[in-house]
């Protein structure tokens, strides 16, 4: 499974949105309806199953799926 | 001139029944919702019985994301709301918005939230625990999830007074419409409370019984062989109007709310005085709301705890409240049927004197083999009894010696 489809699963698991929704374009709480603190726990489910930590102030920067992937992809996670 | 306040929906979730209609059918047949407790492993604990909620979807209610995210009590609660609003067939539309209030008391609402919680911050450190705990834990959150899925923009509150919190809930807002704050008021009490803390405190305090051989029988309010309460779950709302708008829209009206009484034991944290002269000040205090006698009352849905002091000491401010005439009276205790579900107790226990109203049958009090409270009483024993009343009072009492008593009067006009 590649980190994409990993993180989508996550994201389709925690706020409980469709694959098809899930383009990496899509930002969490603009399009996928998701409030703040919607994105506090899906950041600490990410943290948990590719385990990182996620900083505050890095958290701030992730609007996105991509931006998510980014992220990850960035700390070495595949 | 006091803006009259009638009933004009209801709905609830109860170890009977998932329904008004199923919880009451149960209480005709004098069944009890007492059984194992199946939420948690009770190895090494002295109680192992409780009356919990079967089969109850909560999908039904909400979807899978609040699933996650809310403590049981607040989805009894939404799914006593859903089910309480469409039977009064009222839609709470933008602008009288603000016109519409809810109240819902909780003894302690998102307890489990906070067990499992506190478990994962022990065992995983403070960056693990869940960002939504806090709305989960908080009591007050059932009547603001109720309030957010209406729309109801108008008075909301939470009244926590232990066993009493329900009754209070629905006397507060019952003040709320007759003073003309608003209009509409959705009210009632919820707990969702067997847990393993709960039940090992609650056995700590002596005050649950142990009769884990005998489940269905654990329960025998006003019995000589009574050993405590056993607790029970589950959420009772109503839904209050204010008369002349509940008659302008065609309302089914099940009962009026006629009286309201609030006092204090002043005594001890959890112990009733001998002889309860709190409770019976406050049937005392809510009859004079109603501006009704003791003689007015034919019915009385008792707090009956099932624990030896309630019990004993309820009959006996009765007696002072109601003299001689106590012997015309019906008094029962539902919560030989349904268990004690501590918030929950009293809008559960307002559905069901309505309902004893509404259809004309007294609620019988099961398990009273011997009843050792006095053999001149009527305490309906074992099996339910048609018999049309006029008017009732429903009894609750909490630690910290709070009592709360209301009159519901048959609407008829």
């Amino acid at each position: 499974m590649t980190l994409t489809e990993k993180v989508i699963d996550i994201i389709v698991e925690q706020l409980e949105v469709t694959r098809e929704e899930c383009v990496p374009e899509a930002a969490f709480i603009d399009d996928l309806g998701a409030d703040s603190l919607d994105l506090v726990e899906l950041i600490m489910e990410m943290e948990e199953n590719f385990g990182i930590q996620i900083a505050d102030d890095e958290l701030e920067k992730i609007r996105t799926i991509q931006d998510v992937i980014d992220f990850l992809s960035s700390k070495g996670v595949t | 001139m006091k803006r009259r306040v009638v009933v004009t929906g209801m709905g609830a979730v109860t170890p009977l029944g998932n329904s008004v209609r199923d919880t009451w059918e149960g209480i005709c047949a004098g069944r009890s919702g007492v059984g194992d407790i199946t939420k948690f492993d009770t190895t090494g604990f002295d109680t192992k019985i409780a009356a919990e909620l079967k089969n109850f979807d909560p999908l039904s209610f909400v979807n899978k994301k609040e699933l996650r995210r809310y403590d049981d009590f607040i989805i009894y609660s939404l799914a006593s709301a859903d089910m309480a609003i469409a039977d009064s067939s009222l839609r709470i539309a933008g602008d009288w918005a603000d016109r519409a209030g809810v109240i819902i008391g909780s003894a302690i609402g998102g307890l489990a939230t906070i067990e499992n919680q506190k478990e994962i911050l022990m065992r995983a450190g403070p960056g693990r625990v869940s960002p939504f705990t806090i709305p989960a834990a908080l009591a007050n959150l059932s009547a603001g999830h109720v309030s957010i899925r209406f729309g109801a923009k108008g008075p909301i509150n939470c009244t926590v007074t232990a066993c009493a919190s329900g009754t209070n809930a629905i006397g507060d807002a019952m003040r709320i419409i007759a003073q003309g704050y608003a209009d509409i008021m959705i009210a009632g009490g919820v707990d969702a409370a067997i847990t393993p803390l709960s039940v090992a405190c609650f056995n700590a305090m002596r005050a649950l019984s142990v009769r884990n051989s005998e489940p269905q029988r654990a329960s025998r309010p006003f019995d000589r062989d009574r050993d405590g309460f056993v607790m029970g779950e589950g959420c009772g709302l109503v839904v209050l109007e204010e008369l002349s708008f509940a008659r302008a829209r065609g309302a089914r009206i099940y009962a009026e709310v006629s009286g309201y009484g609030m006092t204090s034991d002043a005594f001890h944290m959890a112990a009733p005085p001998p002889g309860h002269e709190g409770a019976a000040r406050c049937m005392q205090a809510a009859l004079g709301d109603a501006g009704m006698a003791p003689g007015d009352i034919d019915y009385i849905n008792a707090h009956g705890t099932s624990t030896p002091l309630n019990d004993q000491y309820e009959i006996e401010a009765i007696r002072t409240v109601f003299g001689e005439s106590a012997k015309n009276l019906a008094i029962s205790s539902t919560k030989s049927m349904t268990g004690h579900l501590l918030g929950g107790a009293g809008g559960v226990e307002a559905i069901l004197t309505v309902k004893a109203l509404e259809e004309g049958i007294l609620p019988p009090t099961v398990n009273l083999d011997n009843s050792d409270v006095g053999s001149d009483l009527d305490l309906v024993p074992h099996r339910a009894r048609p018999q049309g009343i006029g008017a009732a009072l429903s009894n609750t009492f909490g630690f910290g010696g709070v009592n709360a008593v209301l009159v519901f009067r048959k609407y008829g006009e």
